[in-house]
């Protein structure tokens, strides 16, 4: 049964990526990248993050994504015309790297983890929420400074002179 | 039964594949900060692997911290395209060329 909404789920993932990454009109790679996260929430759900699959969702799915979709109708830019020809090292580079990639990982992870989970692990908020506050506090005190600095940076990068 | 590590890792480096082939191979500045928070998605999965793998919780918390850096970076990013837009009316990187050598 997991393997079957694994398996699904990574299928669309993948799917609605490439369509994310090649479309050439950028509110459908918004919103076919929205469908790309839903697959990755699900398969957070299959490895027990449940904190991570809402977060997932309301995260990067809820805002994230609404802020890419705000942006995009907001500028209303022309489609880039993208001539490749341009640049063969890019393309190339672009072609071949992802390729790489995906064999170096197909090559050497395939044999060395064959093992499931030593033990399952249950990532709850309560259980989450208490290695944040605990262990991991100082470094979560940084990231909501981080937040607020980049909070004030977005509003004067975007402030008009007057 | 319960899905082996490799399949996640697997997936996760497609999806890293296709965030970087995206960051390389698109001029549109939307589209390249879109690659960048699929790598980063990637990225996500793998820890939440590891993290069931090692049978411990400090992956999820990385994962956590990982979502918090990309919205700050996405908030940036886009703030940066707004400017951009602003000046030059469009958001093709190719005419992001002042500060060339």
């Amino acid at each position: 049964m997991e393997l079957i909404v694994f398996a699904a789920t990574a299928a669309l993932a993948i799917v609605s990526a490439c369509v994310a990454v090649v479309h050439r009109q950028p509110v459908v790679n918004v919103l076919s990248l929205i469908v790309t996260f839903f697959c990755v929430a699900v398969n957070f759900a299959l490895l027990g993050a449940s904190f991570l699959a809402a977060a997932q969702i309301l995260v990067y799915a809820g805002a994230i994504l609404v802020l890419f979709l705000f942006v995009v109708m907001l500028l209303n830019a022309p489609v880039v015309e993208e001539n490749e020809a341009k640049r063969p090292l890019q393309r190339w580079g672009g072609i071949l790297l992802p390729l790489v990639l995906l064999a170096g990982g197909a090559a050497v992870l395939t044999p060395t983890l064959l093992a499931t989970a030593a033990t399952p692990t249950d990532g709850t908020a309560h259980a989450l929420g208490r290695l944040l506050v605990g262990p991991h506090l100082f470094a979560f005190e940084l990231v909501s400074v981080l937040l607020l600095a980049a909070l004030v940076a977005a509003m004067v990068l975007v402030k008009r002179k007057q | 039964m319960t899905v082996p590590t490799n399949y996640f890792i697997l997936l996760a480096t497609a999806l890293f594949a296709i965030g970087a082939a995206g960051v390389l191979l698109r001029r549109n500045g939307i589209s390249i900060l879109l690659g960048i928070e699929i790598m980063l998605n990637a990225v996500n999965l793998a820890l939440a692997t590891f993290a069931r793998q090692h049978g411990n919780l400090d992956g999820q918390v990385l994962v956590f911290f990982v979502m918090a850096v990309a919205a700050a970076e996405v908030a940036v990013g886009l703030a940066l395209l707004v400017a951009i837009f602003r000046r030059h009316r469009s958001i093709d990187v190719d005419r992001l060329n002042v500060m060339r050598w």
